[in-house]
């Protein structure tokens, strides 16, 4: 099974059912399954503060939500995140490809890749790094923790991961 | 009309309804006029109400407002291509539009000069759009939750402000009897 089939099962075990996406190449499978799979509510966004906004009102309206989106929206989303998200204690994992680690072949990504896990440690939030294959297995737990602490949640899927699954 | 009086005039229409409403000044006077424990007020985070109202619309049945400013907008301009492209027939955006960042001081808005909301919203893709005078915005609300469309309701009224308190519930207070509300009778 692909590594962005167990990524979009474990988001369906956790009951996740609206995700909003802001595309990144290491994301396209992840993305194709979320847009075919009907038991996915998908709407895609134009970026991601606003992702995170329909987010807010689906959780509100009973539906677990996620965003899926690329680790330079961590730049984009730090108000977002802290005076919407975090304030009114709103729950949500989004999914990070994790781009400018080792493997990269963009160079400017990585000079976001060097802030990102500081921006988040700066926000406290809980931040998980995948780099084997194998770390998809903690997906589960991450998602049931999110919603049970009601805080954002980051994970952040770098380059080794998604290329040791291809 | 100045917005809050625009405000004003919709209290009675959007009793009981869901409403997601616009940080600064239109919260607060929501919350003035009208406090209902179906308000959603918006404390941070300038620009989302619409995206959020979106959200909560497709998540669930029951008709969502939100209250939107130009400025709001502006600043959250990709939000008009995901609300025509994700149609929810229980939603409506009424943008109160008076031409200025009215909760900062009212510095005039490129809405209150040559960009029209209106023809924005059209051209995005947006079926129903209704541009009307601020006297008429709490009839054309009226028949908007009446139909059944999703509808984008553009209110022109002057800019201006009246002296109004701050909000005094907690974020997560909002949230949970916003909530509440949501669940309520399902
Ligand atoms: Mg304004």
């Amino acid at each position: 099974m692909s590594i962005s089939q167990k990524v979009a099962d474990a988001l369906i075990r956790n009951k996740v059912e609206f995700v909003t996406t802001v595309p990144c190449k290491q994301l396209a499978g992840v993305i194709e399954i979320v847009d075919q799979d009907k038991r996915f509510l998908h709407v895609p966004a134009n970026k991601e503060d606003e992702g995170m906004g329909l987010c807010a009102g689906a959780f509100m309206g009973g539906k677990r939500a996620c965003i899926i989106m690329q680790n330079t929206a961590i730049g984009v989303t730090i108000n977002t995140l802290v005076t919407l998200i975090q304030y009114y204690n709103i729950p949500l994992p989004m999914l990070i490809s994790y781009r400018g680690e080792v493997g990269e072949r963009v160079a400017c990504q990585t000079e976001m890749a060097v802030h990102t896990k500081a921006l988040l440690a700066q926000l406290n939030i809980p931040t998980y790094h995948f780099h084997k294959p194998d770390d998809v297995n903690e997906l589960d737990g991450i998602l049931n923790h999110a919603f049970m602490a009601k805080k954002p949640v980051a994970v952040l899927m770098d380059a080794a991961f998604w290329s040791a699954a291809r | 009309m100045i917005r809050s009086e625009v405000i004003k005039s919709i209290v009675p229409v959007l009793s009981g309804e869901l409403v997601v409403c616009n940080i600064g000044l239109p919260s607060q006077e929501m919350f003035m006029h009208g406090d209902q424990p179906s308000n959603f007020y918006m404390l941070g985070t300038m620009g989302l109400a619409s995206s959020i109202g979106l959200g909560l619309a497709l998540a669930q049945k029951k008709k969502v407002v939100a209250i939107d400013g130009d400025g709001s907008v502006l600043t959250n301009f990709g939000t008009l291509p995901t609300i025509a492209n994700n149609v929810a027939d229980n939603f409506i955006l009424l943008i109160i539009d008076n031409g200025s960042y009215g909760s900062t001081g009212d510095q005039p808005t490129y809405a209150g000069r040559k960009t029209s909301l209106t023809a924005v919203a059209k051209a995005c893709g947006c079926e129903t759009v209704i541009e009307c005078k601020a006297e008429d915005t709490a009839e054309v609300l009226r028949a908007a939750l009446k139909s059944n469309r999703m509808t984008v309701i553009v209110s022109k009224c002057k800019s201006g402000n009246v002296p109004v308190g701050v909000i005094e519930l907690d974020a997560p207070v909002i949230k949970h009897r916003f909530m509440e509300e949501v669940r309520r009778g399902r």
